[in-house]
């Protein structure tokens, strides 16, 4: 049977179709669309698979491992600076091990379409010494979910599946297979007990595995060569062997890469033929590094390093046909009355409110900071509002606040989101409470994951509970409706609160505007049914 | 045979329901396609794109290359000039002509009109205005699908009509001939 999915989808069902035990992700673009297809799937739900959103990267990776444990398959879901949270746990379960095939989906964003930085998360597997996925399409994400499960299980190490926003992003049809059942190995009998002298054993034994990895990549079967007349090696990694395929068809003298380590003989042999290379790869010249090593430096070795192709910025069909010798049509400019359209909050939105209400109380002091976090609130660094002095990654408003006043700055006031908050900035406004430092956190509450399309969020409901635990003074955790008709009460309290020389909590709460629209329309459709 | 389509507009107009019905109808007919879709940040207001490929023999990159796209299908005015770098020597574009205006700097109209002039081959229309007379005010949408289905090709009225009854069922029967009558005046008009 076919079905039109996204990458995204396709890896969703292939991971159910292999056999799947739960999915642990925290919503992030372009990778969140994976786990909102397993809460969704009517077979996901038969099979009671859990699907619930984590709180950050590293308990949905810890979840996972902790699945393995008993037995099961496990899938971890991120965007790739998700990996860098739940770097700590990743890499050690390389020297646990697992026991239940575990996958670790990282979703990359090169140009940035979403994203703060265009980190390449093959780096990561490199790092953690596992092998890596790639794959070029939707129907290799369905497939390959079986295959790095069973390798995963095979090596008894994680496996991480690499994929970019254009193949998350993207709809093609996909041949789907029957499911296999729910994967169950039983719980293991080891003890994953990392102290130096068992974890230097386990370490021992990464490093002894490295060669069955690379036997596995090399005899892959998403990994092939094709040969064609011509004195050019490509080299095409992941999703780069299309636009290769789309500007030379038949053509190509192409080694596919779609399973890491890189496959070492089939390169060489791939040289030999050839009087040069040219490494094509979606993100960071990751393999261009490793292969440049491989060949030598005398090889006349192209890429992104070598400057045949942009050294940043997503593939495209144009860049790679230019750097494969083809010529460029001839295009219409675009017309210079177009004017940019950048992303905006929505109108009726609270945090529209809450930065009306921001500026207009810090404009009455001579100087004032307010750093962001990361969200759909980051956009009230545009105009109209240009309210932010920073926004760097989940949690950083309160850090960074926190730092500027323990260094005398004042007035410093942290904006973060409500997802945002419990994601990873619970730990920081403890660390101002123990220091006392002078800081307002405005909690920017819409119940709801917004930015990624409105997921749960998991301190709903908790937040005055979770600042007064933390140590917040009751009296200094303050709750507002962010309306306009409120203005007068909220810029009451910021002035309160900015006047307090402590930590001091301001929630504005009301309801994302697009989750409360769709819970309308859904709503209305139900009615209209009945 | 193949057609490569840009489909553009502002986020939250309804881009990405005319890239279902078109793919609904598509796979139903057997062709292969890659859609490329934009998610995230730039939904929110911002100008959005789909990358639409329809192809009776395999289609590679999901992306379609500067210089080859068939044809635009774009909400909005000056959305449509945004891409033209992508337009095929025999591409054609069919656009609302009704300004969303959601920035300080848009275009003057008189501006827009010249612009939109010099190119050979545009369809545009009221879309908003047709979708209102045909009793449908938010199947502007559909109105434009009902005039891009004048210059698809590999995919016929009907085809497209079907994929608007299977994509609106699960809505009812009130939304999937409110959505019909809005294709139909767009391909009419």
């Amino acid at each position: 049977m076919k079905r039109l999915l996204l990458g995204d989808e396709a890896i969703a069902l292939g991971a159910i179709h292999a056999g799947l035990g739960g999915v642990y992700a925290y919503p992030g673009t372009p990778s969140t669309e994976i786990t909102e297809f397993i809460q969704n799937d009517p077979l996901a739900t038969e099979r009671g698979i859990h699907s619930r959103w984590c709180t950050n990267e590293k308990t949905a990776m810890e979840a996972a491992l902790g699945m393995s444990y008993v037995g099961r398959r496990a899938l971890v879901c991120m965007k790739h600076v998700g990996m860098n949270v739940a770097a700590d746990a990743f890499v050690n379960s390389a020297i646990t091990g697992v026991h239940g095939g575990l996958v670790v989906v990282a979703a990359d964003d090169p140009s940035m379409h979403s994203s703060q930085n265009e980190q390449d998360s093959r780096f990561y597997a490199g790092f953690a010494m596992v092998p890596t996925f790639e794959p070029s399409n939707q129907q290799e994400a369905y497939d390959m979910m079986k295959s790095a499960f069973e390798l995963s299980e095979q090596l008894r190490e994680p496996v991480v599946l690499r994929i970019v926003t254009r193949l998350a992003h993207s709809r093609a049809a996909v041949e789907v297979k029957d499911a296999l059942d729910v994967c169950n190995l039983g719980i293991c009998q080891e003890r994953w007990v990392l102290l130096p002298g068992i974890a230097r054993a386990r370490y021992a034994a990464l490093i002894e595995k490295q060669d069955e990895m690379l036997a596995a990549a090399e005899a892959s079967v998403y990994n092939k060569r094709e040969t064609a007349a011509g004195k050019l090696g490509i080299i095409a990694c992941g999703i780069a062997y299309n636009y290769v395929k789309e500007a030379l068809g038949e053509n190509a003298n192409v080694l596919k890469v779609s399973q890491y380590p890189l496959p070492e003989a089939s390169i060489k042999q791939l040289a030999k033929e050839c009087d040069s290379v040219i490494v094509v790869e979606d993100g960071q010249p990751y393999a261009e590094q490793q292969v440049k090593a491989l060949l030598g430096a005398d090889y006349d070795l192209q890429g992104r390093l070598a400057g045949q192709l942009p050294r940043t910025g997503e593939l495209t069909p144009d860049n790679v046909a230019k750097a494969l010798g083809l010529p460029a049509k001839a295009t219409l400019p675009v017309s210079s009355i177009v004017a940019p359209r950048p992303p905006q909050l929505c109108q009726g939105c609270g945090h529209r409110d809450v930065y009306a209400a921001l500026n207009e109380v810090l404009a009455t002091y001579p100087d004032y900071r307010v750093f962001g976090d990361i969200g759909c609130y980051t956009l009230g660094a545009l105009p109209p509002f240009k309210a932010l002095a920073s926004c760097v990654d989940m949690g950083a408003s309160i850090t960074m606040a926190k730092g500027a006043a323990d260094a005398g700055f004042y007035p410093s006031v942290a904006i973060i989101g409500d997802s945002t908050f419990t994601h990873s900035g619970m730990t920081g406004l403890l660390d101002a409470v123990n220091d006392n430092s002078n800081i307002t956190v405005v909690i920017s509450d819409n119940l709801t994951t917004g930015m990624t399309g409105g997921q749960d969020s998991a301190g709903t409901s908790k937040f005055e509970a979770i600042c007064v635990a933390l140590g917040v003074a009751p009296e200094h955790v303050r709750v507002v409706v962010p309306l306009p008709k409120n203005m007068e009460e909220i810029t009451r309290v910021i002035k309160e609160e900015l006047d307090y020389p402590g930590v001091s909590v301001i929630i504005p709460r009301r309801e994302c505007i697009q989750t409360l629209a769709r819970k309308a329309r859904a709503n209305a459709a139900k009615a209209a049914k009945a | 045979m193949k057609k490569d389509i840009i489909l553009c507009g502002v986020g939250g107009q309804g881009i990405l329901s005319i890239a279902t019905i078109i793919g609904e109808a598509a796979t139903k007919a057997g062709l292969h396609l890659k859609q490329a879709e934009v998610h995230g940040m730039s939904q929110r207001g911002g100008d959005v794109q789909s990358h639409l490929r329809l192809s009776s023999a395999p289609i590679y990159s999901d992306l379609v290359a500067l210089g080859c796209v068939d044809l635009i299908i774009s909400m909005e005015p000056m959305e449509c000039l945004r891409y033209l770098p992508y337009l095929a020597e025999t591409g054609k574009i069919v656009t609302g002509n009704k300004p969303f205006i959601n920035i300080p700097n848009y275009p003057e109209q008189a501006a827009l009109d010249a612009e939109l002039a010099a190119l050979p081959a545009v369809d545009l229309l009221d879309i908003e205005a047709v979708a209102k007379d045909a009793g449908n005010a938010r199947g502007a949408n559909m109105v434009l699908l009902g005039m891009a289905a004048r210059h698809l090709e590999i995919l016929s009225p009907e085809q497209l009509c079907d994929a608007i009854r299977t994509i609106f069922a699960r809505k009812g029967e009130a939304v999937v001939e409110a959505n019909i009558k809005a294709f139909q005046a767009g391909y009419s008009n």
